[in-house]
C-alpha cells in the first residue's frame, strides 16, 4: 500500500495534513482525433463522418444548453500552448497537481468520450480508446494520477467484458457512468456492470452529465442552463432511489457507489423519503431487508464539488453530520467554470479533522491508496 | 496607502487591462474609454484571479423575455463561478451591497508631474513626456 | 390536538368513484362517448387504488375504494381531526387524457361533481379548481366559468406535467389566478406524458412514488427561472405533498449557480431564496424527516421562515395512523401558524371566506 507523503505546496491546503486527494478531474482530448490510435479503421471513420451523437439534437460536442462558458472552462485554465482545458499534462500539472500539492487526483474523462452514445458499438469502441488514452497519456505519465474504466454503460454486457479486462490494473480506481442514463440507474439491464465492478473490487462512479433520452425533468424540457445545473442533483436524486429500491446494494452488498459533480445537500432528505414510504409500501419490495437510508449510509459516498452554500454556514454542518463525514470526497472539477479551490472550498468553520478527512483520509479508506 | 506609478497609459489601451503589484497587494487595471480603474485581483468569493476573467455587458431585464443589454465590456466576471462585478465600483451585481471587491482610486499622471514627487519609492521607469496610471494601494 | 385552533386543512382528496358518477355533469355527447366507448375509470397509477398509501386501511371501505363520500370525509378527517375549513384537491385522471376536448370536458365534469356532491354538502368544504392543462385557452375559461364560486380558492396542476409550468405559455393562467385571487396549487402525481423521472420510468411504486421529489424541484426551478414568482408578485404558489425537506437543498444550489449565471435570466432580480419565502408554500403531510423533533427544528432552521408551511391531513392517502395528523418533531409552537394563521394568509378567498 502506498504511503502518501504530503507534498508542501504554496496552494497546499494546511489542514490536509494527510494527504489531498482530488476525486475529479477532467482530462480533455484536443478532439477525438487524439484517440484515433486506439479504434479500429472501421470506427474511426466512423467517428470522423458521425463522430459522437448524444441523445439530443447537436452534433459536434455543441449541448443544447449551452454553457456559462466556452468548454464549460475556468478562463484560466486554457493551456499557453493552445489546447483545449485540461489537455495539457504539463500545465495540468503546473496549474493544479503542483500548485495545491496534490497527492492524488482521479480522472473523470468526460465528451468526447463516446460514452451514453445512440450507438452501442460505437461507444465500446471509444470506450476502449478512452481507457488506452487515459494509460497513455496520463497515467503512465504522472504517478499522482488514478483513472477511470469508461464503459459503454447502454451496453451492460460490453461494459462488463471492459471493466474486466482492467481488472488488476493499479492505474485504474473506478468505473465511470454518467449520471443520466438511459433507464434509471438501478434497472436490471445495468446489473452486469455492477456484477463485474464488485467482482473486481471497484467502485462506481456516477459523474453529473450524459444525456438520457428522456426530457430532462420529469415534467418536460426546461429553457435554461441554469435549470440544468439543477437537474444535475434531481437527476442524481433519481438514481440514488433507483439504486436502492431496485435492490442493488442488496443483490452486490460489496458496490460502492460515489455520487460525482451532483451536490450532495439533498442527499440527506432524500434517505429521510425513502425511509417514510417504504414503511407503508414495504409489501412491494421484500427484496429489500433494510431501510434504505441504511443502504445509502453504507454504500454510497459524495463528493464536495459543486460545494453547497447555504446561506447560513451553520446548515451546512448539520448536512454533512447527517450524511457521515467519512463519505465526503474533496473534489475540485478542475478545469470546469464552477471549480472549487481545496483553500477555499471546504469552509473553515469546520473542524480541522472534518476537513482532514474530506481532503484525503475519506478518499484513501474508499480506494485504498 | 501610498500612490504607486503602476504602468505607461500606452501599456493598457482601452478595453484592456493590467495585472500589477502595489502596496503588496495584486491589482488589476482596467482602461475603460480612457478612464482608469484599479480592483483587486482577488474575487471576494474563493479567490479566483479577475485578471483572467471575462469582460463582459450588464444585461438586465422588466420582463421575462426582455433583454436590457448595456454598458459593454464594463464588467469583470470572475474565471471561477462567473460572479460579476461592476468594474467602476467594484460591486458585485447580485448583492451589490455586501459583495464587492476592493476599489483602489486609479489616475492619470503626466511624466514630468511624477518625476517631481511625492511618490512611493518604485522602481518605474519614468519618462517625462509619456503618460502614467497612478493607484493609491 | 387541534382542538380550539380552527385548523384548515389544506389538502384532501374526494376519490370518484368511476366515471358513472360523473355523467350527470357531462352534455349528452361526451356522456354518451363514455359509455359508447367503455370509459369506464381514470384511475391514474400516481394513485393505484389497492397501494396501501392510496386509502389509510381503516379509511378503505370493504369494495376496496375509499374517500367516495362526503360523509367519509366528515368521518375519517373533518369531524375526526376538528378542521373548521378543509380544502379538496381532487386527483382524478382526467389530465392524462390526450384528447385535448375530452380532457376538459372531463375536468369541467369533474369540477361540477366537486361542487354539488363535496362543497354543497358541508359548508366547511372549499376546493381547488381541476385545470386541464392541453389548452391554456380553456382553462382560463375554467377559471373564469368557476371564479364566482368563493368556495374555489386554488387551481390545480400536478407536479409532472407535459411542460415544465413556468414557461410564458402558462402566463394566462396566472394572470386569470392573480385576477381572482386564487392560488396555484401544484399536487404530487403525473400525467404521464413523461417517465416519472429524467432518466427513464421506475419499476415499482416506491421509486414513482418518491421521484414526485424531483417533479417539484423541476417545477420550482421553472417557476423561478423563467420568471413567474417575478412577473406575478401576488401569486401564491403551494406544493401540495411534496414532502418539504427537499426545498433548502434545491434552493442552495439553484441561488449559487444564479450568482454566477445570473445573466441567463436577467429578470430574476432577487435571490431565489427570497422569491420563494415569500411566495411559495408547502403542506406538510407527508414532512419527508425522521421523527426527532431535534432534526425536525434543524430542518425547519433550514428553510429559515416559518410562513411557509401549512397543515393537511391528506386524507385519504395513508401518511400517519391513527388521530397523529401533525408530523412529529414539530413544535407547539408552530402549530398556530401551522395550522391556521398560514393558510389564511396562503389562501386569500379563506380570508374572504373567514369574513363573512
Amino acid at each position: 500500500m502506498n504511503v502518501i507523503q504530503p507534498k508542501l505546496a504554496p496552494g497546499k491546503p494546511p489542514a490536509a495534513t494527510l494527504g489531498l486527494i482530488d476525486v475529479d478531474i477532467h482530462p480533455r482530448a484536443n478532439g477525438i482525433a487524439d484517440f484515433k490510435p486506439w479504434l479500429s479503421q472501421r470506427w474511426w471513420d466512423y467517428a470522423e463522418t458521425y463522430g459522437i451523437r448524444a441523445r439530443h439534437g447537436f452534433t459536434g460536442g455543441q449541448p443544447p444548453f449551452p454553457k456559462a462558458q466556452p468548454l464549460a472552462s475556468r478562463r484560466d485554465a486554457w493551456p499557453p500552448n493552445g489546447g483545449t482545458p485540461a489537455s495539457d499534462l504539463n500545465f495540468l500539472r503546473e496549474q493544479h497537481l503542483d500548485s495545491y500539492g496534490i497527492d492524488i487526483g482521479v480522472l473523470n474523462p468526460l465528451q468526447p468520450s463516446g460514452q451514453g452514445d445512440r450507438n452501442n458499438g460505437f461507444s465500446a469502441a471509444m470506450a476502449h480508446a478512452v481507457n488506452e488514452w487515459q494509460l497513455e497519456v496520463w497515467l503512465r505519465r504522472e504517478p499522482r494520477l488514478r483513472g477511470s474504466i469508461v464503459v459503454p454503460y447502454e451496453d451492460g454486457a460490453a461494459s462488463a467484458a471492459e471493466i474486466r479486462k482492467r481488472a488488476g490494473d493499479p492505474n485504474f480506481c473506478q468505473v465511470l457512468m454518467m449520471s443520466r442514463t438511459g433507464e434509471p440507474a438501478g434497472n436490471p439491464r445495468y446489473w452486469p456492470i455492477y456484477e463485474a465492478a464488485e467482482e473486481v473490487g471497484l467502485p462506481v462512479a456516477y459523474h453529473a452529465f450524459g444525456y438520457s433520452g428522456w426530457a430532462m425533468t420529469n415534467g418536460g424540457w426546461p429553457s435554461f442552463y441554469i435549470e440544468e445545473v439543477s437537474e444535475h442533483a434531481t437527476s442524481c436524486q433519481n438514481q440514488v432511489t433507483s439504486l436502492v429500491v431496485e435492490g442493488v446494494f442488496e443483490r452486490f452488498p460489496k458496490l460502492k457507489v460515489i455520487l460525482i459533480e451532483c451536490g450532495f445537500a439533498w442527499l440527506p432528505s432524500l434517505g429521510w423519503r425513502l425511509d417514510k414510504h417504504w414503511k407503508h409500501l414495504k409489501a412491494e419490495v421484500p427484496h429489500l431487508k433494510r431501510a434504505p437510508s441504511e443502504y445509502i449510509r453504507e454504500h454510497i459516498w459524495v463528493s464536495t464539488q459543486p460545494m453547497e452554500e447555504p446561506e447560513r454556514g451553520q446548515h451546512l454542518t448539520d448536512i454533512m453530520g447527517w450524511i457521515g463525514w467519512d463519505r465526503i470526497l474533496f473534489a475540485s472539477d478542475y478545469p470546469h467554470w464552477d471549480f472549487d479551490d481545496p483553500r477555499q472550498a471546504i469552509p473553515g468553520f469546520l473542524p480541522a479533522e472534518r476537513r482532514r478527512d474530506i481532503y484525503g483520509s475519506n478518499a484513501r479508506a474508499l480506494y485504498g491508496f | 496607502m501610498a500612490k504607486h506609478v503602476v504602468a505607461a497609459v500606452a501599456e493598457i489601451p482601452p478595453g484592456s487591462r493590467k495585472l500589477v503589484e502595489a502596496g503588496g497587494k495584486q491589482i488589476v487595471v482596467f482602461n475603460l474609454g480612457g478612464e482608469f480603474f484599479a480592483l483587486s485581483n482577488r474575487c471576494p468569493h474563493q479567490g479566483g484571479s479577475l485578471c483572467a476573467g471575462t469582460l463582459s455587458g450588464h444585461v438586465e431585464s422588466p420582463e421575462p423575455g426582455e433583454y436590457r443589454y448595456s454598458r459593454r465590456g464594463e464588467m469583470i466576471r470572475c474565471p471561477w463561478h462567473y460572479w460579476e462585478f461592476d468594474i467602476r465600483t467594484g460591486k458585485s451585481w447580485f448583492d451589490p451591497r455586501r459583495v464587492q471587491v476592493r476599489q483602489f482610486p486609479a489616475e492619470v499622471q503626466k511624466g514630468a508631474a511624477l518625476v517631481e514627487g511625492p511618490y512611493a519609492a518604485e522602481t518605474f521607469p519614468v519618462r517625462i513626456e509619456e503618460d502614467y496610471v497612478i493607484i493609491e494601494a | 390536538m387541534l382542538n380550539g385552533l380552527r385548523a384548515i386543512d389544506c389538502d384532501v382528496h374526494p376519490m370518484v368513484p368511476g366515471m358513472r358518477a360523473l355523467a350527470p355533469y357531462l352534455d349528452e355527447f361526451w356522456r354518451d362517448q363514455v359509455v359508447e366507448r367503455g370509459i369506464t375509470q381514470l384511475d391514474s397509477q400516481s394513485w393505484p387504488i389497492r397501494a396501501p398509501k392510496t386509502i389509510r386501511e381503516d379509511w378503505r371501505g370493504p369494495d376496496g375504494r375509499g374517500a367516495e363520500s362526503v360523509a367519509q370525509l366528515q368521518a375519517q378527517a373533518l369531524d375526526r381531526f376538528g378542521a373548521e375549513t378543509a380544502i379538496l384537491n381532487c386527483l382524478y385522471g382526467v389530465q392524462l387524457v390526450m384528447n385535448e376536448d375530452m380532457a376538459v370536458a372531463f375536468a369541467r365534469a369533474l369540477n361540477d361533481w366537486i361542487r354539488a356532491e363535496w362543497l354543497d354538502r358541508d359548508p366547511r368544504l372549499r376546493a381547488s379548481i381541476v385545470l386541464p392543462l392541453h389548452s391554456i385557452e380553456r382553462s382560463v375559461e375554467e377559471i373564469e366559468r368557476l371564479a364566482g364560486d368563493g368556495r374555489f380558492v386554488q387551481v390545480l396542476a400536478l407536479a409532472m406535467g407535459e411542460t415544465p409550468l413556468g414557461r410564458r405559455q402558462f402566463w394566462p393562467v396566472y394572470e386569470a389566478c392573480v385576477r381572482h385571487g386564487l392560488a396555484f396549487g401544484i399536487h404530487a402525481g403525473s400525467a404521464y406524458r413523461h417517465p416519472q423521472t429524467s432518466v427513464g420510468w421506475t419499476s415499482w411504486y416506491l421509486e414513482e412514488y418518491a421521484a414526485n421529489q424531483q417533479g417539484f424541484q423541476s417545477q420550482l426551478a421553472s417557476l423561478i427561472t423563467e420568471g413567474v414568482l417575478t412577473k406575478f408578485p401576488e401569486l401564491k404558489v403551494v406544493l401540495l405533498e411534496s414532502g418539504v425537506t427537499w426545498l433548502p437543498a434545491f434552493l442552495w444550489r439553484l441561488q449559487k449557480t444564479w450568482k454566477g449565471v445570473r445573466f441567463e435570466i436577467p429578470w430574476v432580480d432577487r435571490p431565489p431564496a427570497e422569491l420563494v419565502r415569500d411566495q411559495v408554500r408547502l403542506t406538510v403531510q407527508p414532512l419527508d424527516a425522521p421523527d426527532d423533533p431535534g432534526v425536525v427544528q434543524r430542518v425547519l432552521d433550514h428553510l429559515r421562515s416559518d410562513e411557509m408551511l401549512l397543515w393537511a391531513s391528506d386524507w385519504p392517502h395513508w401518511q400517519f395512523d391513527g388521530d397523529a395528523a401533525v408530523p412529529p418533531g414539530i413544535p407547539e409552537s408552530l402549530l398556530p401558524k401551522l395550522i391556521r394563521e398560514n393558510p389564511l394568509a396562503t389562501y386569500q378567498r379563506l380570508r374572504e371566506g373567514a369574513a363573512r
